[in-house]
């Protein structure tokens, strides 16, 4: 499964830059997880609550940064065992560029599945990368951003908008 | 008025009873005191090197009873394959071991490498979770074509290109080029003959326990043939003998061919109890079947037929690449050659046949018969090589066919096989009659004024049954006899048993094979019980598969009964002081020809167990009698079939109007079975043609292995069937003159419907030469686009 696709986030590249390597941030930017410890330089392990069409699963695995060339690009390799569900693994290619306004994100995604997962979640697991991978975009938006206007989040997200003081917190950090 | 006793009654399935109400005993309803679960941590990737195990931490899970691993299975046989088939070098077979349990390398999603035994389902399915399993994944082998090239990686590593044999048969390169160089027109096709999942209804199961005391095994497994589980696996895997080692295959639901084989599951479960000293269960789940079951089908064939100025069929030669899997499974090497190369010839009389198969290993799960087993994939290519030569010719593609009809028996064709008799004009005359051909034009007209394409498609079929003749099979390489047994045996008060080596998983033959027994003896069915399935009970038979029940084994209960009724006859002389050549026996009474005379049947067969006045010196008391038949030659049922479909332009989808069979199955024992035999494997057929197909990604993930992804026929995906088998030319050499019936519906049917769609789409102006199946509307949609 392959992907890719651009976003603009409203910030200076080396504040994006930082956000994508720290793992307060990923931890709060990969939908579903619930653990995520380590440092950009020796790897992530992480833990991730995810379901797939009808197949539920806890992932754990190791993420891994590579080709670090601050603050263009960076590739980002990881693999997760469910095990009776399978396994998940794949890579993002992050390209960050200098736009007006902030930084144009550019990511080229490469996904396989294995095992139960692929068995049963063939037919929806494009979808489901792709639904990953917005939100977890949407969540470094929100994290280096702040949250989007209420009045312009979907009602179903409500709730995340209501904690909506605790995203933005990486910006506010920064900028002090 | 028909009849509705013995031979020839539609009498309705007695099993039926148990079955409707919820009453059948499979194996999953066995349990027994003590016994533990097993569940079997298999490979998700499906080609790579193990790197460690570490099941400590599963260990110590509640309920745990013991983890078992490769390393437990090291010395210990691997699975036999039952046919050792010679390449066109003279070398055999590539034969990797097939382990048990994985050993150092994974080759197929879905191999077993460590099986939890504990106390519930439950924790063994929590422990395996906890098992620390690290596996190196390597490059998969998935296509076949790119298997054999060198660069390939291997599924096993000391074999490169991946072959397993290259085979070639029929006539020498010479006489086939001869023909083609002659040929006034050659039609080529390339096709796939798409993978199936057989999906019986009931999943695997298998549950063992051991006697300590006596050292005594039984399995009770969800098997086509007991008595060939006890053999492969006594003998080839656990080392244990027979007589301390029983097999039950009770109440099946369904075994298409893949319930045949002899699987890592039986053996497992056989092994572990006598480590464990307690009975161990594994029932599969419909995910385990999708992969671990044998796999059917996937050929991939060039094929290439030479005719003359007259549209004669003077050339045949075929090139096909067959999927063997990651291992190869019990009967998996027989499939492509010899009951697939040997059927090449179909119903015609073409001089020069040359079949070519290389067979591939790759990393999926291993493939075996199904339904047909090899002659779906002969039947498809030619009738479809066929058809697509009346359409360059511009002929009228029954008559294409009938002008090569084999019209003189017997027939030895250039691949072998001698067939003993047909009709295959009476067959092609009573299909055109029940499918209306005049009528077609204007159906195809009601369709068009709906804005549907209609199309019309044909084909013949013939199939080799009654497998095998052990002599013949034996110099192409079958590592075991293919005769089979029955034993029948009469009670004190006339009811009788008969045991049979057949197994019966949806044929009736609890049913039918009693009508044989009582039409021989004039007696009721309801006096006559089947028993099968248990080694324990029945004599040593090869099972069921092959369409061969009734004219093997149903050849060896004729042959014992024959025996109780030449013995019957001495007691009932002896009784009525006649001599034996003057008893007849007729409805069940015993009568001096010539007098008014007579015993009853039950008076015999009471003296035969209380032989207060009997003949002693001459017979012995009791009245059973054994046999043991081995067929002198294949049956060859054969048929025509024809279907008529629509196609929505828009969409593609093609919905089937109309299917009619007329099939020569030789004498019929029970016509009700018998249709309804044609059918399930019309439904089978029309499933493969339309719907279903099994299909792996690049890494050799298995992407289509649920009810969501892998479609199955319906019942609103069928039609009405048209089925008749009144067309009998009666088998030449078994006792009852059958063929068999049970393959026929899945063979026949996948042409008639493809050559129907490509049909209704030339009609209607697209110019398209074939498309694989499954048909589906995608494809269907594509191919009219150009």
């Amino acid at each position: 499964m392959q992907m890719s696709d651009t976003r603009v986030i409203k910030a200076p590249r080396e504040v994006v830059w930082a956000a994508i390597l720290n793992p307060e941030v990923l931890k709060a930017c990969v939908p579903g997880c619930t653990e995520l410890t380590g440092t950009a330089e020796e790897g992530f392990e992480a833990t991730v609550v995810q379901k797939v069409g009808p197949v539920k699963a806890t992932f754990k695995g190791m993420v891994t940064l590579s080709n670090m060339a601050e603050p263009e690009t960076v590739t980002l390799s990881g693999e997760g065992k469910g095990g009776a569900a399978g396994f998940a693994k794949g890579g993002a290619n992050v390209s960050f560029k200098e736009v007006e306004g902030g930084t144009e994100l550019t990511y080229d995604v490469d996904a396989k599945v294995g095992g139960k997962l692929a068995q049963l979640g063939s037919r929806i697991i494009d979808g489901f990368a792709k639904k990953m991978a917005d939100q977890f975009f949407t969540n470094l938006q929100d994290a280096v951003e702040g949250p989007a206007e209420p009045e312009d989040a979907p009602e179903a997200e409500g709730e995340a908008a209501a904690e909506g003081k605790k995203k933005g917190w990486f910006k506010r950090m920064v900028s002090g | 008025m028909p009849k509705d006793h013995g031979i020839g009654a539609a009498q309705k399935r007695r099993e039926d009873v148990r079955f409707l109400t919820g009453a059948g005993k499979y194996t999953d309803d066995i349990n027994v005191y003590g016994q533990t679960y097993c569940h079997f941590l298999r490979s998700d990737v499906a080609h790579g090197k193990i790197t460690s195990i570490d099941t400590s931490a599963a260990e110590a899970m509640p309920g745990v009873v013991r983890i078992f691993t490769g390393k437990d299975f090291e010395g210990i046989g691997g699975l036999p394959c039952g046919w050792q088939v010679t390449d066109k070098n003279g070398d055999p077979m590539q034969e990797p071991p097939h382990p048990v349990l994985a050993q150092g390398k994974v080759r197929h999603v879905g191999e077993p490498i460590c099986a939890v035994v504990a106390e519930t389902l439950e924790q063994a399915r929590d422990a395996a979770e906890a098992i620390e399993l690290e596996i190196e994944e390597l490059p998969a082998v998935v296509d076949m074509r790119g298997a054999l090239e060198g660069g390939s990686a291997r599924v096993h590593d000391d074999l490169p290109g991946n072959l397993c044999y290259d085979w070639q048969f029929g006539s020498d390169t010479a006489t086939v080029e001869a023909a083609f160089a002659s040929a006034a027109h050659v039609t080529t096709l390339e096709l796939v003959n798409n993978r199936l999942v057989a999906n019986p209804m009931e999943p695997r199961v298998a549950l063992a326990e051991y006697a300590r005391a006596g050292d005594e095994s039984t399995l009770y497994t969800t098997s086509q043939n007991p008595h060939v589980i006890r053999l492969l696996m006594g003998a080839f895997v656990l080392g244990i003998p027979e007589h301390k080692l029983r097999v039950v295959a009770p109440d099946v639901g369904g075994g298409f061919g893949t319930k045949i084989f002899h699987y890592a599951e039986e053996a497992f479960v056989t092994f572990a109890a006598r480590q464990i000293n307690r009975p161990v269960k594994w029932t599969s789940t419909r995910s385990e079947a999708f992969m671990s079951d044998a796999h059917g089908r996937d050929h991939v064939t060039k094929i290439e037929l030479a005719l003359d100025a007259d549209n004669n069929f003077i050339g045949l030669r075929t090139d096909t690449l067959a999927n063997m899997g990651a291992y190869l499974s019990t009967f998996a090497s027989s499939v492509p050659t010899w009951l697939h190369g040997t059927l090449m010839a179909g119903n015609y009389k073409t001089p020069a046949i040359q079949v070519n198969v290389k067979a591939v290993f790759t990393n999926t799960v291993p493939v075996d018969a199904y339904r047909g087993a090899g002659r779906p994939e002969a039947t498809f290519q030619l009738e479809r090589l066929v058809d697509k030569a009346a359409r360059e010719l511009g002929v009228d593609p029954i008559k294409l066919r009938r002008q090569n009809f084999i019209d003189s028996f017997p027939y030895a064709t250039p691949v072998a096989v001698e067939y003993d008799t047909g009709n295959y004009v009476a067959t092609m005359d009573k299909l055109e009659e029940m499918i209306d051909i005049p009528g077609f034009a204007a159906r195809r007209a009601e369709s068009e004024a709906k804005g549907k394409l209609r199309g019309f498609g044909v084909n013949c079929y013939i199939e080799a049954c009654g497998i095998a003749p052990s002599n013949l099979v034996g110099q192409l390489g079958a590592r075991a006899g293919l005769y089979d047994a029955a034993t029948v045996r009469v009670n004190a008060t006339g009811s009788i048993s008969v045991m049979v080596g057949a197994h019966s998983h949806g044929q009736g033959h609890e049913t039918a094979f009693p009508q044989v027994v009582a039409d021989m003896l004039g007696i009721d069915e309801s006096m006559i019980e089947i028993v099968h399935g248990d080694t324990s009970k029945i004599p040593f038979g090869m099972g069921t598969y092959g369409s061969r029940s009734l004219a093997v084994c149903g050849s060896a209960m004729v042959r014992a009964t024959e025996k109780i009724i030449n013995k019957a006859k001495k007691i009932a002389a002896h009784l009525m002081e006649a001599s034996a050549g003057d008893i007849e026996l007729k409805d069940g009474m015993f009568t001096v020809a010539g007098t008014d005379k007579s015993v009853a049947w039950g008076d015999v067969t009471l003296a035969a167990y209380v032989p207060h006045n009997y003949p002693l010196t001459e017979i012995e008391p009791g009245l059973e009698e054994t046999a043991f038949y081995d067929p002198a030659n294949f049956t060859y049922p054969a048929g025509a079939y024809a279907c008529e479909v629509e196609v929505d332009p828009e969409t593609g989808k093609v919905t089937i109007e109309r299917f009619a069979a007329a099939d020569d199955f030789g004498n019929v024992v029970n016509p009700m079975i018998v249709e309804g035999q044609v059918h399930g494997g019309l439904a089978q057929g029309i499933g493969q043609a339309l719907l279903e197909t099994c299909v792996y990604d690049a890494d050799g993930q298995l992407l289509s292995a649920s009810y969501m992804d892998y479609a199955m026929p319906r019942a609103s995906d069928v039609p009405f069937y048209k089925v008749d088998h009144s067309c009998a030319t009666p088998c030449t050499h078994n006792p009852l003159g059958v063929k068999g019936c049970g393959e026929a519906g899945a063979i026949g049917s996948p042409p008639a419907v493809v050559n129907a769609v490509l049909d209704a789409l030339n009609h209607a102006g697209h110019d398209v030469a074939h498309i694989d199946m499954p048909v589906s509307p995608h494809r269907v949609w594509q191919a009219m686009q150009g």
